[in-house]
């Protein structure tokens, strides 16, 4: 079977296999939870039963339903943050690249500044000023995330400003928005696809690790890395209601790694090292 | 040479200060300001403004800038504003702590992933390669947490070989040390040594697919002359940034680690600080943890030039 | 020559295969004997270079060797095992590639990387193979050579590096060499220097060599025989003399009637010098602090072909780039039609922009691979002239058949067509904005002969139509001689000599023009040894 022309190996099937239960579970929460996202159905960590498949958590919720409504909470931030990122990125990134030495020296030191900061750090910081409500974790996350796409956007951006073709069209007298949309966009769209997964990879352990600090999502959303932080005492008495959530990460990010994989390994070719000796 | 070196030291430097203007003005952007923010709603306009007195934010923010970023250059950071305690003296044993864990992480990390990373670049496309890259990309994905938690539900629950919380003591010797920290040091390890791993295995390789290893090749060298020979000594300068770039990521990897096995580092003490609002605090650590990553850069790029025979060997 | 007749190497049947299934190398069988130079001759895709490498038992990434025998004295080396194979390769078979520059690893002296061959192959120790690598280092005129091997590879010049490498391939002295396009990546001048001492090289020590090269004219100084290819199989098999004078199949004769058509000066009307449509007076362009045009005049009028010739550095693309506004002029004036062009490309009106357009030298990178061929030339149309998209359709056709390529290409992309479609696809964007002049960079220098051979008319057949004037920047005195009707010779930023062709390319000439024209291979094998005659007598 083949896919935008190419053939997927059976791992890229996997992972979108994976993204594509992850988003259905998310969309369709509702109707698939069996219990509310707040309902409280029994004690505190009990077994696994038939009536809470996978137990229930520290306040007696059933895990499983918390786990689904977490789905569309935890995929749902990171992909806004991530696509808000990328529009913030991609916008300032080509604009250095095209719009002359001055914008761009101004973007890339500011960019490089914000860098020298570690990404976790910065946004414990700022949430230390605002506070955790949704929409600050998201425009934090989102701005400090674009520095990243801004490096690749702007390094893809001016090896293609440098092509003929896009000299050719300034040569004709093209303004700057038709070059940027036109000749160089379709030609950066490539590598930006593999790296928006890899973006949201980490947008999506990122807020997961800021929500288990409790510094994320707050309550009483369901997310995957807050329900991990809630639990993480019942650890030391074997009982394994954190590992879910961590699992449910962990699952989704393979998922999203193997498909990028596949998409990386498009464009590459084998390099000398597979030479026959 | 020297002059390169040099330069790039003193953009160390530069960078260092534009992270201290950014770092505090981050916490200046707040509309209204830190007073009202700690306070609450429930604040009078005077004890708002006995608060900010109190604080010295009814001065202009550029003094307050220049002061703070002076006391920090004399080694002082301030006073905590939620138990008045003075900074330092919280953060200095908590730093060490946590250098002590970056640096045991390290220590298995760094010399572990170059290895197998070279190696797994070697083997392109065989089952070692196949392995690793299954192996690490699997740990990639994985929340740092969770391995946190396989390990303590394995190794200190199930078989009790090790404690799941690592409260360490400055009493406590070193072999001591070793034994408590062991489960937060294996976490981070395993946690940069994928990423290590990855980004070494791509550096060789890209190396492998230069000209002269083609050359070489074709000299009648072994595999292991052309790659110990011809593709090392290229790879030096991207390995080493893959190092640096990872030891930074082992950086902010603490922060998370040290809460979860309640470990006494500077980490678990900024999320403290930033879960209270205790911005003095969040700005000495954030200061802390930035200067590191900055510093490491610079030695990395430093060792990057030295190692390039371009630069070494002018014409 | 001392005739032995043994054969050394014996390629039989050889067939490569690329992993995808496509056939590389396609069934080729040659003999080489001890002391004979065969040449392998064919384009780009012919697969010279994997034979060549095939011989030595090496396959890139990505292809393998399926079938045939790879002898060398009577031992077929395909049999044998890794540590076998490695063992010929250097010490018998010695390959010299055609870059240099990134042949040599950047982190070892030259001397290590020379004496590494016979130390590892355990045939030298250390001293013994360092005192051959300075009497190669002597042999092949290097500066120096006593302190030569302790320089890095990025401080030597490129002409230097390639006779490093075939220091270096000498260094276990090999009994074949395989010379993968060695004087491809030199200009002119410093080739003939390297040819010379690659031939005597081969001559002194009775080797047999295989010279993979895509010019006839080279190949025939060097080698007794030549093998054509294409497509991997081959075309034909001769003496050398026999293939130059008297080639018997289609595509040889092909090959070498465009060759030597280079050599003859064509019989160009000079222009009738009308009002000059674009002129350049005095003109300075600086990149940083290297002034790369210094002091430069040149006009074009229409119908009108005015060459610009120079080695890579001389300055004349950046002359093309001053002219068209893309690198800021520092001094003197640029004039369309008698009018003042702004320096700079924003101050151009579009009207002025129009009238000059550029064709350069990498199709495959002036082209947008995401477009189509039809939005490529239709855009131009849509932007200088506003037509509707249905006018602007059918001046795309007509285009496209004024260029030779079919109307349906309209609706491919770019990357779907060969590199001399590309280039026409080129030719048609530039006529879309019905120019008065087209400023043409090397625009030929990056396709394979015969194709090469279609642009030229191509372009000619235009200028005749539609009475375009060309500014053609080009390092090939052969494509100069036959199209230019002006000639002006650029070397270090300046012209040093400017007039019609043939005057130019007819005494007295100025010392540089005529090192350049004597440098230029020419199609008889006898070529090579008369130039260094006349050279040896000058100096004497």
């Amino acid at each position: 079977m083949k896919l935008f022309g190419y053939k997927p190996p059976l791992t890229a099937w996997l992972g979108l296999a994976i993204i594509g239960i992850f988003i259905f579970v998310a969309i369709f929460a509702d109707v698939i939870a069996p219990y509310g996202e707040a309902e409280s159905v029994g004690q505190t960590w009990d077994d696994p039963s038939f009536a809470n498949w996978l137990g229930t958590d520290n306040i007696g919720r059933d895990l499983l339903s918390r786990l689904i409504y977490g789905a569309r909470m935890t995929i749902g931030v990171a992909l806004v943050t991530t696509i808000l990122s990328f529009f913030i990125g991609i916008t300032t990134g080509f604009t250095a690249a095209v719009g002359g030495p001055v914008i761009d020296q101004f973007l890339s030191r500011l960019v490089d500044v914000m860098l020298s900061i570690p990404l976790l750090i910065f946004a414990l910081i700022i949430l230390s000023v605002f506070g955790s409500s949704i929409t600050t974790l998201v425009l934090t996350l989102a701005i400090l995330d674009s520095t990243r796409v801004f490096r690749l956007a702007r390094a893809v951006a001016t090896n293609l400003a440098v092509m003929e073709y896009v000299e050719a069209a300034r040569l004709r007298g093209e303004g700057l928005w038709w070059i940027m949309r036109r000749e160089i966009l379709p030609n950066a769209l490539p590598p930006m696809i593999s790296e928006f997964g890899l973006r949201f990879c980490f947008n999506f352990l990122f807020v997961a690790s800021l929500s288990f600090l409790g510094l994320g999502i707050q309550p009483p959303f369901a997310d995957w890395g807050g329900m991990v932080r809630d639990n993480g005492k019942a650890i030391s008495f074997g009982i394994p209601a954190p590992l879910w959530p961590a699992l449910a990460i962990a699952i989704m990010t393979v998922g999203v790694n193997l498909v990028v994989d596949w998409i990386l390994s498009i464009n590459s070719r084998p390099s000398g090292a597979s030479a026959e000796m | 040479m020297l002059k390169t070196i040099a330069i790039r030291i003193a953009l160390g430097f530069l960078t260092l200060w534009a992270v201290s203007i950014l770092i505090f003005g981050a916490t200046e952007i707040l509309p209204g300001d830190v007073a009202s923010a700690v306070l609450g709603q429930g604040a009078t306009p005077e004890t708002l403004a006995v608060f900010r007195h109190e604080l010295g934010l009814d001065r202009p923010a550029y003094v307050r800038y220049l002061e703070w970023f002076f006391n920090a250059l004399h080694g002082d950071l301030g006073i905590a504003m939620t138990n008045k305690r003075v900074i330092v003296e919280t953060i200095a044993p908590r730093l060490s702590n946590t250098l002590f864990l970056a640096g045991y992480a390290a220590l298995i990390a760094v010399p572990t992933s170059v290895v197998f990373g070279v190696a797994a670049a070697i083997n392109e496309g065989k089952f070692v390669d196949r392995f690793v890259n299954i192996v690490s990309l699997m740990t990639i994905s994985v929340p740092e947490f969770f391995i946190a938690y396989v390990l303590i539900l394995y190794l200190a629950v199930q078989f009790e070989i090790f404690p799941s919380l690592s409260t360490v003591f400055p009493e406590m010797d070193f072999s001591e040390k070793i034994f408590i920290a062991a489960l937060p040091a294996f976490t981070l390890t395993m946690l940069v040594m994928a990423h290590m791993l990855r980004m070494t295995r791509t550096s060789v390789l890209s190396i492998m697919s230069q000209p002269y290893v083609e050359m070489a090749f074709l000299k009648g060298l072994t595999r292991a002359q052309v790659i110990i020979r011809h593709a090392l000594p290229n790879a030096a300068a991207p390995i080493i940034s893959v190092i640096a770039l990872n030891l930074a990521y082992l950086i902010v990897g603490v922060v998370v680690i040290e809460v979860v096995f309640v470990y006494p580092g500077i980490g678990q003490f900024m999320v403290d600080g930033v879960s209270k609002r205790d911005l003095p605090v969040v700005q000495a650590c954030g200061l802390i943890f930035a200067g590191a990553f900055v510093g490491l850069n610079t030695v990395a790029d430093v060792l990057a030039i030295m190692v390039n025979p371009r630069l070494r060997h002018p014409l | 020559m001392i005739a032995t007749n043994k054969t050394i190497l014996k390629l039989t049947d050889l067939r490569v295969e690329a992993l995808s299934g496509t056939v590389l190398v396609d069934n080729v069988s040659l003999e080489l004997k001890r002391g004979e130079v065969v040449g392998l001759i064919g384009e780009s895709g012919a697969g010279k270079s994997t034979i060549g490498l095939a011989s030595m038992v090496y396959a890139r990434a990505g292809c393998r060797i399926t079938g045939g025998k790879v002898e060398i004295d009577g031992e077929d080396i395909r049999l044998l095992d890794a540590d076998g194979r490695r063992d010929r390769r250097g010490q018998r078979i010695a390959y010299i590639a055609q870059s240099a520059a990134a042949s040599f690893n950047p982190a070892h002296r030259l001397m290590d990387q020379v004496i590494e061959m016979p130390v590892s192959h355990g045939l030298m120790t250390i001293s013994e193979a360092k005192a051959w690598a300075l009497e190669l280092f002597r042999a092949l005129d290097l500066p120096n050579p006593d302190t030569f091997g302790d320089r890095y590879p990025h401080q030597v010049s490129g002409g230097q590096l390639q006779r490093a490498m075939a220091a270096m391939a000498m260094s276990c002295r090999p009994d074949i060499l395989v010379l993968d396009e060695p004087t491809t990546a030199l200009d002119v001048t410093t080739q003939i220097e390297v040819l010379t001492l690659l031939k005597k090289l081969i001559r002194d020590y009775n080797m047999a060599a295989l010279y993979i090269t895509h010019d006839l004219a080279v190949v025939a100084q060097v080698s007794d025989r030549i093998m054509v290819l294409r497509h991997g199989k081959m075309v034909e098999l001769g003496e050398t003399a026999q293939i130059l004078q008297a080639p018997k199949m289609d595509y040889t004769r092909a090959l070498v009637a465009e060759r030597k058509a280079a050599d003859k000066l064509a019989v160009v009307s000079a222009s009738n010098q009308a009002q000059p449509v674009i002129e350049a007076h005095n003109v300075v362009g600086i990149y940083g602090t290297f002034t790369a045009v210094k002091d430069v005049s040149i006009s074009v009028a229409r119908g009108e072909t005015v060459a610009v010739v120079g080695e890579s550095g001389s300055g004349k693309s950046s002359l093309a780039r001053l002219i068209v506004g893309l690198l800021p002029r520092r001094a003197g004036e640029v004039k369309l039609h008698g009018e003042m062009l702004s320096a700079d490309l924003k101050g151009r009106t579009r009207d002025e922009l129009r009238k000059v357009q550029l064709i350069y030298q990498q199709p495959d990178v002036a082209l947008n691979p995401r477009q189509t061929v039809g939005e490529i030339i239709g855009r131009p149309i849509e932007f200088y002239f506003n037509r509707s998209p249905e006018n602007v359709k059918a001046r795309v056709n007509k285009l496209l058949r004024l260029v030779g390529l079919p109307e349906d290409y309209a609706g491919r992309l770019s990357t779907a067509l060969s590199g001399g479609q590309k280039q026409r696809v080129c030719i048609a964007r530039a006529l879309a904005a019905e120019p008065d002049v087209i400023i043409c960079d090397e625009p030929t220098s990056a396709l394979d002969q015969l194709v090469a051979e279609d642009i030229l008319k191509l372009l000619k057949s235009l200028q005749d139509n539609l009475g375009v004037g060309y500014l053609f920047i080009t390092h090939d005195l052969g494509i100069v001689r036959r199209i230019a009707h002006r000639t002006a010779v650029m070397l270090k930023g300046e012209i040093i000599a400017q007039g019609p062709t043939a005057k130019i390319f007819s005494p007295p000439f100025h010392p540089y023009t005529e090192q350049l024209l004597s440098s230029v291979p020419e199609m008889r094998t006898d070529w090579l040894d008369d130039v260094l005659a006349k050279r040896v007598l000058k100096s004497a």
